[in-house]
């Protein structure tokens, strides 16, 4: 356990001290939201049709963009082989490098996002709600796309292969998220969507690093 | 067990498998023929649908097929986690195109026999036909990541890893996109008479699969031996 600890405060402060490397996802979501209007429309009727998915699915990318680093520069540079003869277990390692970096840009990409929402004509009365979901909701594409991070580890041109992976994956996610962000820009009930989307979240959280700690043991090999 | 450990040869299934293959693809093949005939001229119309739903014949089955395939290569994937079988990747590898082909045959009869039953080609509220969707994008993947990998033992194990992650989740998939859609078509109380052919069709493709799977898994075996073979020339002229 201290051990995965020392893992996630290593991974921690290395995703903050990247040079920004840790902001790019937050970028690709704003400039994804602020392209969305050229497409649907700019009137505030069509803004307020498409803008909640658009949102969320601009979400789901930019939580897939840090996925094709996730684990291949350890595995380049011998970290991950390092991590593997320590002991600590490669369970321990998936999950605390995922939360590692979620932290580092999940949160930021929650944090920013009810600018996004006001910017797509969403009230901003549900800017909290927004931020829930958005927390809530990066935390489950982290944990589920660092299944296919993990398969696409050893491979250099990895992150086609990841998004084509992964994206089933993100089904769930993406229909309670989404119906949660309609709901609460409607103000109807978004209990249920809320409940449906952490679930999706913890079910991610619970399984995801067994399969990864797989995927990075048959990489190292 | 027996069975298995048996079969973890590859000269045992080449010798054993020889005759199976072929066998199986014409009898497969004869049978949907057999059952396609029944199902255009002894069924009579259907009293709602008429002529529309003979197209049930061939799509039923091949849903049913497309969820049986993606079982097979869970069970062929488990099998290669759990005792490194070498013969278990070669079955799961095989049976995956197969899997994918029927599983985009049943969208587009899908969408075939939507158009006059329900007006539209594609329905986002068949909670089925979406999560066949998804199924779908699942087989690509697990294709992918068989030609993505450098090494044969390292795409077999990342591709059994993907293919039990992917059975863990599609149930999951299959539900939240039930709780997503809206317009349920519920499944056809079609008459006993109606679904004979059905079956019929079922086993000519089920045979068919066993046929295909095996001459695909008898050229990939074949396909391995063949580089070992121009590995060992080149040692010996170099």
């Amino acid at each position: 356990m201290s051990g995965s600890f020392s893992v996630f405060t290593r991974e921690l402060k290395l995703a903050w001290s990247g040079g920004g490397g840790a902001a790019l996802p937050v970028g690709f979501f704003a400039a994804a939201c602020s392209i969305t209007p050229f497409a649907v429309g700019s009137g505030i009727e069509n803004l307020k049709v498409a803008g909640p998915g658009v949102m969320w699915i601009a979400l789901a990318l930019a939580s897939l963009l840090p996925m094709e680093r996730l684990f291949q520069a350890d595995l380049e540079d011998g970290t991950l082989d390092a991590y593997a003869g320590s002991g600590i277990g490669m369970e321990g390692i998936a999950l605390a490098k995922t939360l590692a970096h979620w932290i580092a840009t999940g949160i930021p990409l929650a944090i920013i996002a009810p600018v996004l929402w006001i910017m797509l004509q969403g009230p901003p009365e549900a800017s909290l709600f927004v931020i829930g979901f958005s927390l809530i909701g990066s935390a489950a594409f982290f944990f589920f796309g660092s299944i296919g991070a993990a398969l696409a580890a050893g491979m250099r041109r990895g992150g086609l292969l990841i998004a084509l992976v992964t994206l089933p994956l993100y089904v769930p996610t993406m229909i309670f998220g989404a119906a949660g962000l309609y709901a609460v820009a409607s103000g109807a009930e978004w209990a249920a969507p809320l409940m449906l989307t952490g679930a999706a979240a913890l079910f991610g959280i619970a399984t995801s690093s067994f399969a990864a700690a797989m995927a990075l043991r048959t990489a190292i090999d | 067990m027996a069975v298995l450990s048996f079969f973890a040869n590859p000269h045992r299934f080449m010798a054993a498998s020889k005759w199976f293959a072929w066998g199986f693809t014409v009898l497969g093949a004869s049978v949907i023929l057999i059952g396609i005939y029944i199902g255009l001229f002894v069924v009579p119309p259907d009293a709602v649908q008429g002529d529309s739903a003979r197209i049930m014949f061939v799509h039923v089955p091949a849903m049913w097929l497309s969820l049986f395939v993606y079982a097979f290569m869970v069970g062929a994937s488990l099998i290669s986690i759990v005792w490194r079988h070498s013969i278990a990747d070669v079955a799961a590898k095989s049976a995956a195109p197969f899997g994918a082909a029927v599983t985009a045959f049943g969208l587009v009869t899908g969408s075939i026999w939507g158009y006059p039953t329900w007006g539209t080609w594609w329905e986002w509220g068949d909670a089925r036909l979406v999560s066949v969707l998804v199924l779908f994008f699942v087989y690509l993947g697990y294709i992918a990541i068989w030609q993505a990998m450098e090494t044969p033992q390292k795409a077999a194990r990342a591709a059994a890893i993907l293919c039990l992650a992917g059975a863990v989740n599609v149930p999951i998939i299959h539900y939240s996109v039930e709780w997503f859609a809206t317009l349920h078509q519920t499944a056809m109380n079609a008459t006993a008479e109606f679904k004979y052919p059905m079956y019929v069709v079922a086993l000519g493709y089920l045979s068919l699969f066993g046929g295909l799977t095996l001459i695909n898994m008898r050229a990939e075996i074949m396909n391995t031996r063949a580089d070992m073979l121009a590995q060992r020339k080149q040692a010996a002229a170099g």
